[in-house]
């Protein structure tokens, strides 16, 4: 989950609070390939179906420092929030996955 | 000869134990549902004016599943002449409540009490191969909202 110094929403404002400054856009993304136990295991999970635990970690994982990226971007500008926040995962190649996730840095009171 | 044997044993293999935990996860999900029912969960309040004082922080949940080699297989035949997947349908929502609980629980371990916009992601993670690949994930991220 996000570091407490910054509050992270993905609604147009922080509840409860005023917005008195905009710092524009800030974006994290991070790349994680998986290794080859967890693609192997994966593999044979795969006969089965159901959840894939490894994968589901793994895009945690990648989700978690994509976040703290764009946190700490938006700690640098000076913010103290981040509205609007989306994420968009891709696929790049067979093996990795890219988690990007954006939003606009603001200061509220 | 092998080749038949096995893929028989694959598609037994994917055919009981599939449907096993399949039913053991609905099973489990409906349970949880029910704990988790007193969150009000909502699509709506992107641009809502909160003037009361709460805190709020981004929660999300996510769940990464795979068709077993028997859908697998009963895919391959309805996709000669279309139709409905009842079965990557099934897995699908298995995959959405899922990833919702997940999102739900962590909002409840916050204290929140209620989750506005949520949002739902689906990925494709990995693609369909000849071994019978392929998986996909279910993201939902919302704002949590806690009233002081």
């Amino acid at each position: 989950m996000p570091n407490t110094k910054i509050t992270v929403t993905n609604i147009e404002t922080i509840p409860g609070k005023t917005i008195i400054e905009n710092y524009g856009v800030v974006q994290g993304s991070s790349v994680r390939a998986k290794h080859i136990g967890r693609d192997l295991m994966a593999g044979l999970k795969n006969l089965v179906g159901g959840e894939l635990v490894g994968y589901t970690e793994l895009l945690n994982e990648t989700r978690s420092e994509a976040l703290k990226r764009m946190e700490d971007q938006a700690f640098h500008l000076g913010a103290n929030a981040i509205v609007n926040v989306r994420f968009a995962t891709s696929a790049i190649s067979a093996g990795a996955s890219e988690i990007f996730v954006y939003g606009t840095a603001v200061r509220v009171q | 000869m092998f080749t038949v044997i096995l893929f028989v044993i694959l598609l037994g293999l994917g055919y009981f134990i599939g449907s096993a935990v399949e039913k053991s996860h609905f099973a489990s999900i409906a349970e949880r549902e029910q704990t988790l029912s007193y969150l009000p969960v909502m699509t709506t309040g992107k641009k809502e004016q909160f003037d009361a004082p709460c805190n709020s922080q981004l929660v999300y949940g996510s769940v990464v599943v795979g068709q077993d080699y028997f859908k697998l297989f009963i895919f391959s035949l309805i996709s000669l002449v279309g139709g409905r997947v009842t079965s990557y349908e099934k897995l699908i929502e298995r995959a959405r409540r899922e990833a919702l609980l997940r999102l739900k629980q962590s909002a409840a371990d916050y204290g929140a009490e209620a989750v506005i916009h949520l949002r739902f992601e689906t990925a494709v993670i990995m693609t369909n191969n000849r071994n019978g690949g392929g998986a996909f994930e279910v993201f939902a991220y919302g704002t949590a909202l806690q009233t002081k």
